[in-house]
């Protein structure tokens, strides 16, 4: 049996590809927390989706439907409103449902694709009371594009990333006033599309280099201090300035959601936060995979799904051929590059292999170098490179051929 | 004759582009576009600007759900979008809605649909 731990994007694309690599339907089971499948995508309501995998721009939810239609013509289970527990290294799943009570299913393989948790408020240390009316851009998000309930009049949004840029033109659009978009860095994490056609088309205000560093209000929140950053992110006495406002949303980063992994004994990125998986994202305990954003958290949708197609497809092959003994070399990121996924390299390598990876700052006119053991054997050049935009670099199987067990791989970013 | 910066929005990459405009506010030269819908989308953008928007509408009749998403079938002028709001926040639509159905046709007379985005089946 190859158990499936969520039914958003990535697991949808999981479970089919085992399917198309051989796996019968009825070995392959879904499970998801959610009263249906889709995942994020629901509520993810703009276009935007789409463009790299279906070649149009599609909505969250059209986007999810097609992987829903797909696996409504197999018999394949998604077993919904469904809470994995716990997984142990023997691949052992424990899951409670109000129907089944509690399950449990000895798992041949295991694919990880639970996804990603926002960071909330008390990962932020702000100071002041603690009103209703603070709550995630995602948790908004889900009150407008699901609840059909709108969280707050008067808004501002701590956060650039992409969920707070969307949000700040959804919460418009639905006749609330978004007074300002701060962001802590000195550049916006999400991407520039959204600035111009969330932000500048709203004339919202988006102030760099600056943070909330009070919230005020007794039952419900009536205001928030702002204040100016210096280069260690530290607020800058004397910049504060008052805002009122019943609404703060939090786009303060993603952080996957490995709390089972964990037990299972899955090592982690200390930089992804997600698990340390090979080039057919295999975590360290065998059997076990991970893909989506509960491995790295993704800019795309549609990098998830064609992360989540090679772990179906390593998953089918491990089912197929348990015994097999794997050998690696390592990624390790090199100059101006945070982290690489995958970080370990099955050796000889038999196909292309493609390496995501993000960039420590913004960057202009680079070329990003791939080295193994030292040595250049790739580069390509980069007009822009920025840390909120995902990279990812193809590497040819000829270059990759004389690879062995130990060798390094870098990717660094450096001067053209 | 003027430059301009743009970015286009028309797919996630959002390049910058250095655009180059004439007395007649025709675009004379486009820069740093990677496809040629930069090109056409510096065009339009200095002409005749227009968004794609995403909202809900009311929906009747689901046991699961008040709303369903919806999207504009091509881009509308930037300076009806409020407009446009309006009116999808009357509308209602009753079960069974599927993806691409048509919530609203031709909205304030852009030519433009109001399309379903999801499958509200009961």
């Amino acid at each position: 049996m190859l158990v499936i731990i969520g039914a958003g994007p990535a697991g949808m694309a999981a479970a089919l590809k085992a399917r198309e690599e051989g796996i019968p339907d009825k070995e392959i089971i879904i499970i998801e927390r959610a009263k249906s499948p889709g995942g994020i995508l629901e509520q993810c309501i703009h276009t935007g989706f789409g463009l790299h995998y279906f070649k149009e721009e599609i909505s969250g939810p059209e986007y999810a439907a097609r992987f829903i239609e797909e696996l409504e013509k197999t018999d394949i289970e998604i077993l919904c409103d469904t809470m994995v527990t716990q997984i142990t290294p023997s691949r052992k799943v424990t899951a409670m449902s109000k129907e089944k009570g509690l399950i449990e299913i000895q798992a041949d393989a295991i694919i990880l694709a639970m996804g990603c948790r926002e960071r909330p408020r008390g990962a932020l240390d702000i100071a002041g009371t603690r009103p209703a009316g603070v709550m995630t851009a995602g948790t908004a998000q889900q009150f407008i594009n699901i609840e059909g309930y709108m969280p707050g009049h008067t808004c501002v949004i701590l956060g650039s990333g992409d969920i707070g840029l969307i949000m700040a033109r959804r919460m418009t659009l639905e006749g609330a006033k978004v007074k300002k978009v701060c962001e802590l860095l000195p550049f916006s994490g999400g991407l520039k599309r959204n600035i111009v056609q969330c932000l500048d088309d709203y004339n919202i205000p988006l102030e760099l280099s600056t943070t909330v560093v009070e919230v005020h209000g007794k039952d419900r929140l009536t205001g928030v201090t702002t204040a100016k950053v210096d280069e260690n992110l530290k607020p800058i006495p004397g910049t504060e300035e008052y805002i009122e406002c019943d609404t703060l949303l939090l786009s303060v980063g993603l952080i996957p959601e490995n709390e089972v992994s964990k037990f299972a004994g899955v090592q982690l990125d200390p930089k992804t936060k997600g698990p340390i998986v090979d080039d057919m994202r295999e975590t360290s305990v065998k059997g076990i995979f991970a893909c989506g954003n509960v491995l790295q958290v993704h800019d795309l949708v549609d990098f998830v799904t064609m992360e989540s197609q090679i772990a179906g497809k390593g998953a089918a092959e491990f089912i197929k051929n348990k015994d097999r003994e794997k050998a690696y070399a390592t990624t390790v990121p090199g100059d101006r590059v945070n982290y690489i996924v995958p970080q370990k390299v099955t050796v000889p390598v038999k196909e292309n292999l493609n390496f995501y990876f993000r960039v420590k700052n913004e960057y202009k006119n680079k070329k990003i170098g791939f080295y193994i053991n030292g040595e250049k054997v790739y580069e390509k050049k980069e007009r822009k490179l920025a840390p909120g935009e995902m990279n990812n670099l193809l590497i040819k199987q000829e270059v990759l051929k004389g690879l062995k067990e130990n060798d390094e791989i870098t990717i660094s970013v450096e001067e053209a | 004759m003027e430059k301009k910066e743009l970015t286009c929005v028309v797919c996630p990459f959002g390049c910058l582009l250095e655009v180059e405009v004439d007395d007649n506010n025709d675009v004379t030269s486009v820069k740093g576009n990677t496809c040629n819908r930069g090109v056409k989308y510096a065009q339009t953008e200095i002409k005749d600007p227009r968004r794609n928007i995403c909202s809900t509408v009311k929906v009747t009749g689901s046991k699961d759900t008040y709303i369903v998403p919806v999207k504009t079938s091509s881009e509308i002028p930037k300076d009806k979008i409020f407009d446009c709001m309006e009116q999808i926040n009357n509308a209602t639509i009753p079960v069974p809605v599927h993806i691409g159905d048509i919530v609203i046709k031709n909205i304030l007379d852009t030519g433009v649909d109001i399309l379903a985005t999801n499958n509200v089946l009961e």
